[in-house]
């Protein structure tokens, strides 16, 4: 890349100003993870305080000590996870057909299927809450994790679809001219060469799916309730909570923006349907 | 190579997935519309009658329906103004030679992963608390009064929010298309004495536009269905100031047991999400073609 800046010096007033705007986006992020380390008298001093606070760890070990705060953590990699394997079992053998069998309907099938992202979860959220509640799926894990898988199902076809529609299909067809059965043809031949596509649908899959927080605050109380859940009961606390606030926040968003680091590229492909690549 | 069988198979393969998701959205809606025509509220079983539009009259004659629809108007409205915008101008900020760029993209896309509840609290306690918030001390700082967001202008507050959390977003997707435009060109025009200004609206924008349109479109859609970061924080109020589509149909039916008033609003919030998914779907499938 070549630079365009005249000077050394205007290229280094340029970088710094881009520092400047970057950290003022990511601030709300690093002030939380800041205010975790403090007390909760010094999570609420005036002026703020930045690093000159005596950092703890007091926060960590109260949340993991009393608010059974495993137990939502365990339903969040429970509900994302599992969700994002069975759609994966799904979505891998739909999109297979759409992208090497295809007729003449695949492609009002896959707008059809990107319709459906398009409902608005409010315009079923009482039938799916009363067959839930009939059913005695309200606050079930099984139950939450089928509305995951679902609600994510038509970006996964699609993301893969577009993988797939990359690989070359002269290579599965001498596979079968060689004698390969269809599931072989699957598991030996295509998923290899598609590793890659599926690892980041996967990688966003679970993203989308922890992050979720209309129906996993809508149909979980408490045994199901994932950290979405566990975050909004801090909506109505008592006495100073900025600290232990912030620390469950940290070790709720941590693991996540993690995978969401390493799989930015591919959000956007997922996200639009492959409309922008 | 589209022989009889592998077009069966392809039939078998993709058939559970179809099915599922018919299952999980048109039957569902289906009840929904079913709903919308009853007389029917979980406080009162067994009474359920057929009504006929009389739940639409109700929900679209109500004040909170207007209220409301203003309220997700104004949140969508304005959140694509700002992530459009502010997204178009990162983009162009993170497609120049900057030391540490990786780093620095990382650190802008990092809002979106946030997990909206997270976001939510952590704005409205640990930024904006009027007390003891980090822009109150910005504010007595530079000599002005605090400012008491979540009384005074909640609405705000929440579109700010949702804003942080979208302008990643918009600003990956916007430097994805930037990162695409032909050098050529732009280099061309440069030595035919085009300035900075000319060159973004005859052609960086127009190369954009396909962007942006995705990006309108799509945010749109998840913009019509904010309700997590309402949920947390204020619970539609003050009054009705920050209740949106998605949030009082959630209390007409969770809070109120009115299924029949409802499954109407919800069908409502389907219909105004179908207008612009319309253009979206429409959109997409002509790339597919390409």
């Amino acid at each position: 890349m070549e630079s365009k800046f005249k000077t050394p010096f205007g290229q280094f007033a340029y970088t710094v100003f881009a520092w400047i705007i970057g950290l003022a986006i990511f601030f709300p992020i690093l002030w939380m993870v800041l205010t975790s380390f403090k007390s909760e008298l010094d999570a609420v001093n005036m002026p703020p305080l930045f690093l000159d606070f005596n950092w703890t760890l007091e926060n960590y070990t109260g949340i993991l000590e009393q608010s059974n705060y495993f137990k939502f953590a365990m339903n969040s990699v429970i509900l994302s996870f599992g969700s994002t394997f069975i759609g994966l079992i799904f979505a891998v053998t739909c999109a297979w057909a759409m992208a090497f069998n295809p007729t003449k309907r695949t492609k009002d099938t896959l707008l059809w299927m990107l319709s459906t992202k398009m409902m608005p979860p409010v315009g079923v959220l009482v039938p799916i809450y009363l067959v839930f509640r009939d059913w005695g799926l309200l606050d079930n894990r099984f139950g939450l994790i089928m509305v995951l898988f679902l609600m994510n199902l038509p970006i996964m076809v699609w993301m893969l679809y577009t993988y797939f529609k990359e690989i070359p299909k002269d290579i599965l067809e001498a596979a079968r001219m060689d004698g390969a059965t269809l599931p072989k043809e699957i598991i030996f031949v295509l998923l290899p060469m598609a590793i890659p596509g599926i690892a980041s649908t996967m990688l966003l899959n679970v993203i989308l799916a922890w992050n979720e927080a209309f129906w996993t605050l809508n149909l979980t109380t408490s045994d199901a309730a994932p950290l979405t859940a566990f975050i909004a009961s801090y909506s109505s606390p008592e006495g100073l909570f900025w600290a232990k606030l912030s620390a469950a926040s940290t070790l709720a968003v941590a693991p996540i923006l993690i995978v969401g680091w390493f799989s930015q590229k591919q959000l956007v492909r997922g996200l639009t349907f492959g409309a922008v690549k | 190579m589209s022989t009889r069988a592998s077009t069966l198979a392809g039939r078998v393969m993709s058939a559970p997935s179809i099915i599922a998701l018919f299952l999980w959205m048109i039957v569902p809606l289906g009840m929904t519309i079913y709903f919308s025509f009853l007389r029917y509220n979980l406080l009162t079983p067994g009474m359920e009658e057929w009504i006929g539009f009389v739940n639409y009259k109700f929900f679209l004659t109500d004040h909170a329906f207007f209220a409301s629809l203003a309220n997700t108007l104004v949140l969508v409205g304005s959140v694509l103004v700002i992530t459009v915008i502010g997204g178009i101008l990162l983009g162009l900020m993170l497609d120049q030679p900057i030391f540490g760029r990786g780093i620095l993209r990382i650190l802008v896309i990092s809002p979106f992963f946030i997990m909206p509840t997270v976001n939510a609290l952590v704005w409205k306690n640990l930024l904006m608390n009027p007390v003891s918030g980090f822009f109150a001390w910005i504010s007595t700082s530079l000599g002005f009064q605090p400012i008491d967001w979540f009384t005074n202008a909640p609405l705000t507050a929440i579109i700010i929010m949702v804003a942080w959390q979208w302008l990643p977003f918009a600003t990956l997707i916007l430097l994805t298309a930037l990162q695409s435009l032909d050098r050529d060109q732009k280099e061309a025009a440069q030595m035919d004495g085009a300035g900075p200004i000319s060159i973004f609206f005859y052609i960086t924008l127009p190369h954009l536009s396909r962007a942006i349109t995705v990006v309108i479109l799509i945010e749109t859609i998840f913009l019509l269905s904010v309700f997590a970061e309402i949920f947390v924080t204020t619970g539609g109020g003050p009054g009705l100031s920050t209740t949106n589509i998605a949030f009082l149909v959630y209390t007409q039916a969770l809070l109120q047991y009115d299924v029949g008033g409802a499954s109407a609003g919800g069908i409502v919030a389907v219909i105004l999400a179908n207008i612009v998914a319309i253009f979206l779907v429409r959109l997409i499938g002509k790339n597919l073609d390409a």
